[in-house]
């Protein structure tokens, strides 16, 4: 690189001159010496050709350092690379549709969290879910914790689906409650993952550990689920048990991708960033998932005495139903039967009917929002309304 | 800046891709796409602002279908992927700057010149981009220090728990690798000005 080395003029004093200025020209160039050395240089450009040549392009290349560019990526770049690849080239391993809303989650919060800085790993966040039996009728609970815990967190829920797929159990635990990885529940799981934490996880280890089992699960799932339509079917319907409910494969991921979502919310919010709501593709899959649970969380509810009783309808005559409209992104219409999570729905007749955003059913479902709070157009039975916006709320967790 | 990159994790990605993994290529995209995206917004800094799709969007997604299309073209032997991703955004938005440039052909000598001169210097800038990345991790460092932290050689050298001396060699070697990104003939503007000077 330094081939220049045409002899200067004069004696041997000028040539040691011209040794270490020359060294110097670098640190000269970045404005990174002393003003002595500064002027030295520049004296000697004056009289040295080979120099002043060097010191030219050196400062030239200055010019080319740059901050790396911290432009904020649109999230939505990542679907329109993706689709428009595997337009050109279809895929032989595909991730299953039902899989793609958890995979653009994880990236985007893995995305937030890369642009965090040291110290905002630190911020405060505040988790917030539902509580069923809380004083009165149910309230909203508050937890404080950290970034890193909350990733902890999402890193041992998420390990459920990632066990029912043959991977190992992410919290290195052989056994962490002396049960199957399975039969703990989310909270369990939790709760017991935190407990093995000596100190505060480092942003890195964890992000990393959570990061690698995401795309571990995605790409096992892919792999399962595309070796014939037989397997494909099987790997959708597999049951992934929660502890005190079974999803198949297909809502898990659903579920997954929802809670992903909502906990790099609270972690946009602990650092005041900005965070988009997923696509309106699959915010209406998050919709859906969660539409499709109240029936059945209604019933328990019932059987817990927290939900109205049912009212007995003729044999083979539909329920009463209740007309859940969700509207603008993510939005559409759902019927829900209300006596009984298998009873027959009717589109035309229903007692109620209950007209809220997509984002707020979401909030709703996340447990954000007090039931009684719920921005909800509400029209028809009282009750039937209340059990409702409750079993949304009860979906959920920690 | 750049990491340096594991060449184990190059060879497994281009693996996969080769085996039509869908996963693999959101995996690609989470990993590189904030680089491709930054190199091609670089590269085609000030000539955007077109109707129709952002051009750097365009660029981003030509320089991974172009990956996902032929990944036996990336060879892990040859450097990392890192390195090819750098080059294949450089090329596409080179491409971009031409064609644009087809689209409506400069009228004068001096608009040809100009158009010209966008072109070198984008490809500069992201050869620039490409050689910082790929440039050994202490010469990297030891520009770090010194130009975005604003330190001396002497508290860089201190920094890097080296000798001041070798914390001279480096950031002279770190720039003359940086200046071959720089055409040889009419160069390139620099793109940030101020006089050298002294820091006490």
């Amino acid at each position: 690189m330094s081939g220049r080395e045409s002899a200067p003029p004069g004696s041997g004093a000028e040539w040691e001159d011209h040794r270490v200025l020359k060294s110097l020209l670098g640190a000269w160039a970045l404005a990174a010496c002393s003003a002595e050395e500064s002027a030295a240089v520049e004296a000697h450009l004056l009289r040295c050709a080979p120099c002043a040549d060097e010191a030219h392009r050196l400062r030239e290349a200055v010019g080319l350092l740059h901050p790396e560019d911290n432009l904020d990526l649109d999230p939505t770049l990542r679907s329109r690379v993706l689709e428009s690849c595997l337009d050109r080239r279809a895929p032989r391993v595909p991730v299953p549709e039902w899989a793609t809303p958890y995979d653009a989650e994880t990236s985007r919060l893995d995305a937030l969290l890369r642009d965090m800085a040291e110290d905002e790993w630190r911020a405060p966040v505040r988790l917030r879910w539902f509580d069923a039996r809380g004083s009165g009728r149910g309230r909203v609970e508050e937890r404080e914790t950290s970034v890193a815990r909350v990733i902890g967190h999402l890193l041992a829920v998420d390990g459920i689906v990632a066990a029912a797929l043959g991977l190992p159990d992410p919290l290195g635990l052989p056994d962490p409650l002396g049960l199957p990885a399975d039969a703990g529940g989310p909270v369990a799981r939790t709760e017991a993952y935190w407990r093995t934490l000596a100190r505060e996880p480092g942003p890195r280890e964890v992000r990393d550990l959570w990061r690698e089992q995401t795309h571990a699960t995605v790409r096992t799932a892919s792999f399962a689920a595309s070796e014939g339509p037989d397997e494909a079917a099987e790997t959708a319907e597999r049951p992934v048990s929660y502890g005190g409910f079974t999803l198949p494969l297909r809502d898990a991921f659903l579920d997954r991708a929802f809670e992903c979502w909502t906990h790099a919310a609270d972690i946009a919010e602990a650092v005041a960033y900005p965070y988009d709501p997923p696509s309106s593709a699959h915010l209406a899959r998050l919709v859906d998932l969660a539409a499709r649970q109240l029936p059945a969380t209604i019933a328990v509810r019932r059987r817990e005495g927290l939900a109205a009783p049912p009212r007995l309808a003729p044999a083979d005559a539909p329920g009463r139903t209740l007309h859940l409209e969700v509207e603008g992104s993510g939005g559409g219409d759902w019927y829900i039967p209300l006596d009984s999570p298998q009873a027959a729905v009717s589109h035309h007749e229903h007692v109620a009917h209950v007209a809220l955003d997509g984002l707020e059913f979401c909030q709703l479902a996340a447990g954000h929002v007090q039931p009684e709070d719920a921005a909800a157009g509400q029209d028809g039975d009282r009750e039937a309304i209340r059990d409702v916006l409750f079993a949304a709320a009860s979906l959920s967790r920690l | 800046m750049a990491n340096d990159t594991p060449t184990r994790w190059d060879r497994k990605m281009q693996q996969r891709l080769v085996r039509g993994e869908a996963a693999a290529l959101g995996e690609l995209y989470d990993r590189f796409g904030p680089l491709v995206h930054s190199l091609a917004h670089r590269a085609l800094g000030g000539a955007g602002g077109s109707f129709g799709e952002d051009p750097v969007d365009r660029v981003t997604k030509d320089v991974f279908a172009q990956l996902w299309e032929h990944p036996e073209a990336y060879d892990p032997r040859h450097g990392p992927l890192r390195s090819w991703l750098a080059d294949a955004t450089r090329q596409a938005a080179e491409r971009r700057l031409r064609s644009r440039q087809s689209g409506s052909p400069p009228r004068t000598p001096l608009e040809a010149e100009r158009a010209e001169q966008k072109v070198r210097a984008a490809s500069a800038a992201a050869r620039a981009d490409y050689i910082v990345g790929s440039m050994p991790a202490s010469l990297r460092a030891a520009l770090e220090l010194a130009y975005f932290q604003r330190q001396d050689y002497r508290q860089a050298a201190r920094r890097l728990g080296v000798t001041e001396d070798e914390a001279r060699r480096r950031l002279r070697l770190g720039l003359q690798l940086l200046s071959t990104a720089v055409p040889e003939g009419p160069a390139a503007p620099p793109r940030r000005d101020g006089a050298p000077g002294q820091r006490r």
